[in-house]
Order: C-alpha cells, then structure tokens, then sequence
C-alpha cells in the first residue's frame, strides 16, 4: 500500500485541496469553500450522475464540512449512497454519514433499513461498515431495531465483526443503559473469545454494566485478576505488545475494572493484591506506556481496600513521578497523590516541595492539578494560605468555567474552614469582587444569612462586629464602579439592615451611598429594587427611633425617578417607602423592626383575620367564595385578560362577587398611597424575589383580598397586559401579605456578585514578602502541610453558621459532605531533612525518553527539507541528496528512538524504513506526483513533508 | 471515552476531525478555535495535557501536525497519548512514512484507519497487525471493484468504438 495510489481524485478535487492549504487566512479559505459548495449544489443535484463522481462529490462533502461548513444539502446524497450494492460506494456512504449526522438526526430513519440488511451481509466487510454506522447513529429509539442482529453477531466467525458487535452494544449503553441489561452473560461468554481482541473490547461494556451496580458481578473478579496476570505474563500474542509492553491497554482497561469491583469490599480487593503488585514491579519506568500502566495502579490502589504494603508501593511510584523532569508525569504525580492522599494524608509531606514547585511551574495545566490538590488536603491549619493562594489565581484566569469553578471551591473551604468571621468576609468579598457573577446565587444568600445569623455562637457582640466590619468593608467597596451585581446586592442588603445599627454612620452617610449605588447602577433593575428597599429601612429605624431627619434629596429623586419606572416592582417599592414615611413612629417599628431578618414569619393561611369582613360582605348579600379550582368558568390564567377586557357577564360567578368593593379603590392608583393601612398586594416579581410584605395594621380594611384582584385589574390595564396576574400570583400575594410583623427582607434567593477592582482588604493571612525563595517555600511548605490538625477540627460554628435555618443547612450539608471524608490525621511537622532531601534533584527519571520532545528530534530535519525544497523544486540529484541527509538524520533519530524503542522488530522496521528502497522511491514518487499536481508547498507550509513519525 | 479527534496543523489549519460525541456544526468550529488558540501557542517543555470545560485534552506534535483528543475528567492521559501514539504508528505503517500531505490529500484514508482504532470512542483494537490486515483487506476490495470498473469500462469504449 502508501500514498502512491493515494490521488484516485480528480484534478479539479486535488485542486480545491491545494488552493485551500495556500491560503493565506481564513476568510480565503472560505471563499474557496464557500464556491465550492455552490458548485458542489449544482452539480449533485444533475442528472444521472455516474457513480464514481458521486463518489467523490460525497468526499468532497465530507472535506467540506470538515472545514466547518455545512453541507447538509448532500447528506441526503451520502444517505443514498449507503444503500448501494457496491461495497465501494456503500463504504463511503457509511463513512460520510456517520460524519455527518449525529444520532438524532431525521436522516438516521432512512439508513436504519439499510443498516438492518447490511448486518446480514455474507461479506463481512459490509458488516463492518454497518457496525461502524452502527455505532454512530443508531439512538436510543433505534436501538430496538437492531439490536437482535447485533447480538447474533457476537458468534459471527470474523473476530473482526465479533469486536465491532460487542463495541456497537457499547455505544447502546451510553445511549440507554437499560438496552444492554440482560446481555451479561452474553458479555461474559465473549470474555473468553479466542481473539484478544474481542475480549478487550468486551471489557468496555462489562465495564459499563459494572458501574451501574457493582455487586452483580463480585463473581468476576478472580475471572478478571486471571485475565490481567495472563495479560501482563504476554501470554496474549506479540502482537498486541506495545513497545515492549504487553497489550497495556488491555491491562488498563481490567485495572479500571478492579478499580470499580475492589472498591469498598475486602475480600474482592485481596484477590488482586498480589496482580497489582506483580505488574508495578514489572512496569517499565521509562517508557511512557509503563508509566500509564502504573498510574492506573495507583488509581486502582487507592479505590480498593489495598493493603499497606500497596500503599507503599503506590506512594514509591508517585514519588517517582513527582521527581521526574517531565511534565506529563509531574501532572499524573499530582493527580495520583490526590487519590492516595485520601487513605494516607501524611504522604503529602514528603513531596511538599515538589508540589510547591508544581504550583509556581508555568504551566497552567500543572498549576490547576495542583490547586485541586491543595484543595482535596485543606484543614482549617492552612486554609488561609490556600484560598489566598487560590484567589489570587482565580483573579488570574480569564476561563470562566474554571473561575466559576475555582471561585465556588474557594467559597466551600471557606464557609468549612474559616478561621475567623472577619476573614472570612474579606475573603467572601474578593470572591464576589472578581468572581461574583459566576459563582452560585445561593453562596451570596447564604454570605446574607452569616451576616445576619452570625456564627451560631450566642455571642451578640461577636455577632454585631461582624456585622460592623461587614458593613465598613462594604461602604469602602460600594463606590468602586463595575461591581458584578450580586454583589451588589448583598452590599445594598446588609447597609439597609445593619448600615446604622452600631450609630457609627449616620442614616444620611449610609442613604447617600445607597443613592449612589442605585444611580450608578441605573440600568440594573434588581439592584435598584434592593438599593430602595435599604433606603426604606434605612429611613425606617430612624423614624421608629424618633430620630429626626430630612429625606436626601438625590433620595427623593431616586424616589420619584421609581414611582414611574417601568418595572412595576420598582414602582411598587418606591410607592411602599412613600407609604411607610408617612406612618407614626410606632406604626413603622412594628412594621420594620430592627435586626429582624432571622425571626421567623408566621403566616396565617387560612386569612383568619379576615372573617368579620367575609362574613360583613355576607350579611350583604356578596356571594360566598368559590376557590379557584373549583370554579368552571375560569380556564386558565392567560383567560384574565381577556377576560377583564371583553366582558364579565360569561364569568358571572367571578366577576359578581369582586364588585361589591370596587368603587373603594380608584383604579389605577395603587393602594399604599391613599389607603395605608390595607393590605399590600405583591406582584410577583420576574426574578423569584421575595419582596418586603408590609403588614397589616390594626383592623383590616374593607378593601381586604377582593382589592388585591381589583387592583391587579387595574395595573393590568394601565401596561394591557394581560398576562400579570395570575391565580398563583394572586395566591402567593395573599399569603405574603399577611404576613405579620415582619422586618425587612426576607432575604432574596438570587445574589451575585462579581468585580474586576482588586480589592485593598489585604486580609491578615496575607503571606510573608518574598525573601529568599527556598526559604519562602520552605514557610509555605509548614503553612500548607505542617501543623497538627485533624478532621474533628473541622469548624463546627462554620456549619451551623451557614446553615443557620433548618432547611439550608440541608443544603449546605448536601453541598459538601461528599468529599470531605477524610480520615482523622496526625500531622507531624516535617524533619529539615526531607525538605534537603527533596530539593536534591533526583536523576532518576531525567533520562526517561518519553519525555522526548518530536518537535526538537524534527527541527534539524526540518531545516534540512525546507531547503531543499523550497530550493530547487525540479532537481533531481539534489532531491536525492536530499533524502540521503534525510536519511542520515533518521538515523541519528533510531539511535535516540532506541533507548525506548530497543525490540529488534521496531528497530528493524524502522531502520528499514530509512534505508529501504520503496520508502526513497515511495518519497520520491510522492514529491514527484505532487509536483505533477503542482501542489509542492510554498514557503508558507514548508514541513508539510516531513514525516510525522521523524 | 475520547469525545473527539482533531488533527490541526501548526499554522492552525483543520486536517481531520472526528466526533464521538454530538456536537453541532456551530459548537464544532468554537471548539476548533478554542482548542487551536489554546494548544498551538504551548510552549513545547510544558505537559502534552490541557483541561478545557470540565474535560481534558491530551495532544502530541509530530512534525507540523497536531494530535489532539478529548477525554473525561476521571481517564488516564498517559494512555490517551499513546492512542494518539498507536494511530500515528499504523498511519505510518500505512503510509510509509507518513507526512501531513499523505493526510491531506488522503483524509478519507486516514478516517478508515481511524474508524478501525477508535470505535464510539473507545479503543477498539491495540493490536497494529490486526488493524493493518482489516485496513488492507478492504482496500484490496476496493482495488479490485476498480479494477472491474476499468476492465468494464474498456469493454464499453471497444464496444462503442
């Protein structure tokens, strides 16, 4: 075989090819593209088309859409294709389709017949490929289809389709796990095929059905630690070695395997002691495949319940991979000490310097893997070093998924370990500062609920300092601009509640500021909302205190600015705080009490305090009540509308009994303003927000719950919308107005927050400057892994603090407990000599030859071509001369490949390689033929020739 | 499971790429010039990994061409990048002595023996023999389906002559 019968295309195909590889940038590329698939249009859609052409029009199709584009205008072509008799075309079809179409496309309906007649085929090649296709496109509802056939597969004589069965029943469980269920035996049976290679790929769906539960298949276990000695004692074909290693992707797989059946069962996990053991003497440190091997055993190892003697083991290996140069083995080394680090913490101190290097390393991978080490070995002795250490990183990355996810680990060490209430609010700012809006809204809630619960500890004072330094960090932070709205949430949330307790900032400081924050955040409608709704209690404990004061006055133009916002919550806050200023001193403390945000509300569902009025409205002659579910006139909610806006006679049941009080409010105009006392009704607001219930006064009014209708009627008509109210709101108004004596916010379930502004709050856990790095490190090192801590230590007021309210700490237990099982540690400070120790390089593994880099073996090569061809495109004897250098180069390469390449076959191949003849001519045939076609690359693509391989 | 194949040249042009996993048209290209800006401007000392949205890519430069596959968070690197080791070995045997051109202008080929390594992303056979002999048994086919084509069409143009 090779390339040179390779160009079976049309010239016009190659040359699309070629004009496409010259071009210089993207919008060039598209353009070429861009006609082509006008062209490709045209023509696949004529006549009569021969075969052949079609052929490559389908592979045209294929280069197209592997650019980017689309061509779903030939995927009905390609689909066509599938049901020809020629195994040729047939093939491409397959090809093209499984390409092209995901699972649930429409197409998919017209190939599953063909797939069906396919499977049958007397050619096993043609069962290949519709296994292929099989594998692709066949969904969850096609399943059923073929799964008979494919299964009857399994005896089929090619082991070929034998494999491709057992994958394709694979590809069934990743799409309904259920379809595969009752193949076990099946499947087990296929584990002793005579073929390695059925029996590897057996392992994948064994695999599956293991994880769905583990204890159906204990059984196999002696059967897998008897596959996996076989495997590793190369009693599988020399075929399946792989660089001296025998079938190790096979051994990874079984490990994987164990790794699930050993897990949590003893008796299972001693079976594969000695196997495991064996095969991590035996791996072959230096090549890169023994290296897998022996990370998947320590990854098995530390599922399993593994003996001492293992751990110890496993733990020789990571220190082996810590100390390497590489980074690869860097990385896997960081990776396998967070699984073992699980079963036995004090190995972490070992290779604390190595991991402080791999934190400051420049690669970004490395770093990360670390931080999720230190991440998994948090205790409350070195929390502070690592949230800093991770903040700082977190303001560094720009990927949002990873400052999401780094920012909420941040949170969780924090609200677990937090040393201090006063760190942990610095340290809750600098997460919401930079990270604010990608972090989960309950974290801002729950950072509300610290701040108003405090820790738990009955201990008002600490309470009230940590409300103190809250809100002094917060006037400091509220005049940055660009602070992620959440954030801002939280600070307009706790200045309203607690801005003026401790009277060191006066009513008119803590308002000025809320103004500004509105005003500066005109555009955000939920700030706004929470920044007037502080003012109004701002204002509210001055008054209930009998304090005197004058309304700001960008105060009162924020006011009169809401009362004709658009967003009828806005409105109706600000028409509430209008409302509320005009009561009497002790109107206004019952309604807003000072500091009562954790009290609890009592609702009083069944509106008792509503009856004499009910029963006045009877007396009257109103008709009784008819609860909404009841009622048959009315359909559903969208009917209101229309409803008020045609007529009321076809609902007469409804609109009757609201009548009576309507002329009590003016429609129109809401109610606070002209009628103070009566209820509130509170449009549910867009954004699930529980907004301040004003309690009722005194006696209710005679307005009561009809009002609330009316009034929603008429808010109704001043917008013509008819979809605000509804039943569900109207109920939840209810119950929400009723409420009674309850102080400002309950507090709002979504708050975020986020800033670019580094925040000043240089929390005292702030490390030492740098003085001398080893010796920095060396502090880092005792921050991070010394000091005796333990699990227990785990702050308990942390939890409860969070937690507060029975229902959230639900929440936060199942948050965070999953992966905090951590044994109970006894950390010793780690002896100076194993800090010497470790700085030592180590050259073990410096040699190790997989650490080869293919782009230096190539550059000298590279170099070496890109002259010659660029230079002399039609000379024949420098061509050759070429190639000799080429030759001896690749030579030089052998050697080096040697060291982990040293079988005789690879050698031999390889050095065959360079000196056999059909390679040269093979090389040469190719530039010629390319040449020919005139797509010999320019300048632009110069290594185009060189081999991937070196 | 591997998620996808991609195969991007230094100068970040697409040379092959393969989908396990849904991924629309669209989703397809963000990914492509995520990927590119992120593993083409690595330096060549740091690790052959990067952890891109929750999973992990694992690439491996031969020549000007790169190797790139994505995988789950919880599987084993080092084994992906000796799959990414395996294909290029078979392409190579394939090939003889395979460049980025034999790729190029051969990409169906190259899907072929990608579809005979990797099936529903998973390694499906470890074995190069085994794979060679499937590869080579259908091209075989292929060459004698063209061969009757020819002789047919030989047979067409004497009959017509």
């Amino acid at each position: 075989m090779g390339s040179q019968g390779g160009f079976g295309q049309s010239k016009e195909f190659l040359d699309l090819v070629k004009s496409i590889g010259e071009a210089r940038s993207k919008s060039e590329e598209d353009r070429i593209v861009l006609h082509e698939i006008e062209m490709l249009k045209r023509r696949i859609n004529e006549p009569d088309i021969p075969k052949r052409k079609m052929k490559e029009y389908i592979i045209r199709l294929v280069y197209i859409e592997m650019l980017g584009h689309d061509a779903s205008f030939g995927y009905i072509h390609a689909v066509k294709m599938t049901h020809d008799d020629s195994l040729l075309l047939k093939r491409t079809g397959y090809l093209a389709v499984t390409l092209f179409l995901n699972e649930d496309h429409d197409l998919i309906i017209l190939i599953v017949n063909t797939i069906q007649k396919d499977l049958k085929s007397d050619n096993y090649l043609v069962v290949c490929a519709a296994l292929n296709a099989v594998c692709k496109l066949i969904n969850e509802e096609t399943i059923p289809a073929v799964i008979q056939q494919v299964v009857e597969l399994l005896g089929h004589p090619k082991e070929g389709v034998r494999k491709k069965a057992v994958m394709a029943l694979h590809s069934f469980y990743q799409r309904s796990p259920s379809s595969v269920n009752h193949l076990v035996s099946s499947f087990q049976k296929k584990l002793c095929d005579n073929d390695p290679g059925v029996m590897g790929a057996t392992l994948f769906p064994l695999y599956d059905l293991i994880t769905i539960d583990v204890n159906l298949y204990k059984d196999l276990v002696v059967s897998f630690v008897n596959i996996l000695k076989q495997v590793a004692e190369r009693r599988l074909p020399k075929s399946y070695d792989y660089h001296q290693t025998p079938a190790p992707f096979i051994q990874i797989k079984l490990l994987k395997i164990l790794a699930l059946l050993g897990s949590g069962d003893k008796r299972s996990s001693e079976h594969m002691y000695t196997v495991i053991g064996d095969i991590m003497r035996k791996s072959d440190t230096t090549s890169n495949i023994g290296n897998a091997i022996l990370y998947e055993c320590i990854c098995c190892i530390s599922s399993i319940q593994s003996s001492p003697k293992l751990l110890e083991t496993a733990a020789d290996a990571i220190a082996k991979f810590l100390k390497s140069d590489s980074h690869n083995l860097k990385y896997m080394g960081i990776d396998a000490l967070g699984r073992l680090i699980r079963l036995s913490p004090e190995i972490a101190e070992q290779h604390q310097l190595a991991v402080i290097d791999c934190l400051e390393d420049p690669d970004d991978t490395l770093k990360r893997k670390t931080f999720e080490l230190l991440y998994k070995m948090t205790k409350s002795s070195n929390v502070e070093v690592i949230v800093d250490r991770m903040i700082d990183y977190m303001i560094s990355i720009n990927d949002s998924h990873y400052k999401t996810e780094t920012a909420s680990r941040c949170v969780e060490l924090a609200e677990q370990f937090a040393p201090s209430n006063h760190w942990f609010i610095q340290t809750m700012n600098k997460v919401f500062q930079h990270a604010g809006d990608l972090v989960n809204p309950k974290v801002a809630h729950n950072l509300m609920r610290l701040i108003a619960e405090g820790f738990g500890e009955d201990d008002d004072t600490a309470d009230s300092q940590l409300r103190s330094s809250a809100v002094e960090s917060y006037l400091q932070i509220v005049d940055q601009p660009k602070l992620p709205s959440a954030f801002l949430q939280v600070i307009c949330w706790v200045l309203g509640e607690y801005g003026t307790a401790d009277g060191k900032y006066s009513a008119s400081y803590i308002s000025g500021k809320l103004c500004d924050a509105a005003e500066a955040h005109s555009d955000d409608d939920i700030v706004k909302a929470y920044a007037v709704t502080a003012l109004m209690k701002v204002y509210s404990f001055e008054k209930a205190a009998g304090r005197k004061f004058n309304l700001l006055p960008e105060c009162q133009s924020l006011l009169e600015e809401l009362s004709a916002s658009h967003s009828s919550d806005l409105q109706q806050r600000a028409y509430e705080f209008q409302a509320i200023l005009d009561l009497d001193a002790n109107a206004i403390e019952n309604i807003m009490p000072l500091d009562a945000s954790c009290e609890d509300i009592e609702i009083d569902k069944s509106l008792s305090f509503l009856d004499s009025y009910v029963h006045k409205s009877l007396e009257e002659g109103a008709e009784p009540y008819i609860p909404e579910h009841e009622r048959s006139g009315t359909l559903s909610i969208s009917n209101m509308g229309n409803q008020n806006q045609y007529d009321t006679s076809s609902h007469s049941l409804r609109f009757e009994a609201y009548e009576v009080p309507k002329p009590v409010i003016p429609i129109g105009i809401p109610a606070p303003i002209s009628y103070p006392t009566e209820l509130v009704p509170l449009p549910e607001p867009s954004y699930q927000r529980d907004v301040q219930p004003i309690a009722s006064l005194g006696p209710v009014s005679d307005a009561g719950s009809t009002g609330l209708k009316l009034r929603l009627d008429g808010v109704q008509k001043k917008w013509g919308k008819p979809t605000y109210s509804s039943a569900a709101s109207s109920s939840t108004s209810n119950s929400d107005s009723h409420r009674t004596t309850v102080s400002g916010a309950t507090q709002p379930d979504t708050v975020v927050s986020k800033s670019r502004e580094s925040s000043s709050y240089d929390s005292s856990s702030r490390r030492q400057p740098h003085v001398e790095v080893s010796e920095e490190k060396q502090k880092l090192a005792a921050s991070l892994f010394g000091g005796t801590s333990s699990r227990s230590e785990k702050k308990q007021s942390g939890g409860t603090a969070a937690g507060g309210g029975g229902h959230s700490k639900v929440s936060r237990v199942s948050n965070h407990t999953e992966e905090k099982v951590r044994p109970t540690t006894t950390v010793v400070q780690p002896p100076p000599p194993d800090l010497l120790d470790l700085a030592e390089p180590t050259g073990t593994m410096s040699s190790s030859s997989s650490v080869i880099d293919p782009f230096k073996q190539l550059e000298g090569l590279l170099d070496m071509s890109e002259d010659g061809i660029t230079a002399t495109p039609s000379n024949g004897p420098d061509l050759m001369s070429l190639y000799s250098e080429n030759g001896q180069n690749l030579n030089q390469n052998t050697i080096l490949n040697e060291k982990d390449d040293p079988s005789s076959e690879n050698t031999t191949k390889r050095t065959a390689s360079l000196t056999k003849g059909p390679s040269l001519k093979d090389a040469l045939n190719k530039d010629a033929l390319v040449r020919q076609m005139g797509v010999n690359p320019t300048s632009q693509n110069p290594n185009l020739f060189s081999d991937l391989l070196g | 499971m591997i998620h996808f194949v991609l195969l991007i040249s230094r100068q970040g042009k697409v040379r092959l790429t393969k989908w396990y996993s849904p991924y629309s048209q669209k989703e397809r290209s963000k990914v492509i010039r995520e990927l590119s800006g992120m593993i083409l401007t690595r330096g060549p000392k740091l690790s052959n990994f990067v952890e891109w949205r929750g999973f992990k890519v694992v690439y491996k430069r031969y020549a000007s061409l790169y190797f790139c596959m994505c995988i789950n968070q919880e599987d084993n690197e080092l084994e992906i990048l000796e799959i990414i080791h395996h294909f290029v070995e078979i392409l190579d045997r394939y090939f003889g002595s395979v460049c980025e051109l034999d790729l190029i202008f051969n990409f169906h080929k190259a899907y072929y023996i990608l579809d005979e390594i990797l099936i529903a992303g998973e390694l499906q056979e470890s074995s190069k023999k085994t794979v060679a002999r499937l590869v080579s048994a259908q091209d075989s086919l292929v060459d004698a389906a063209k061969e009757e084509a020819n002789s047919i069409s030989n047979i067409i143009a004497q009959a017509t002559k």
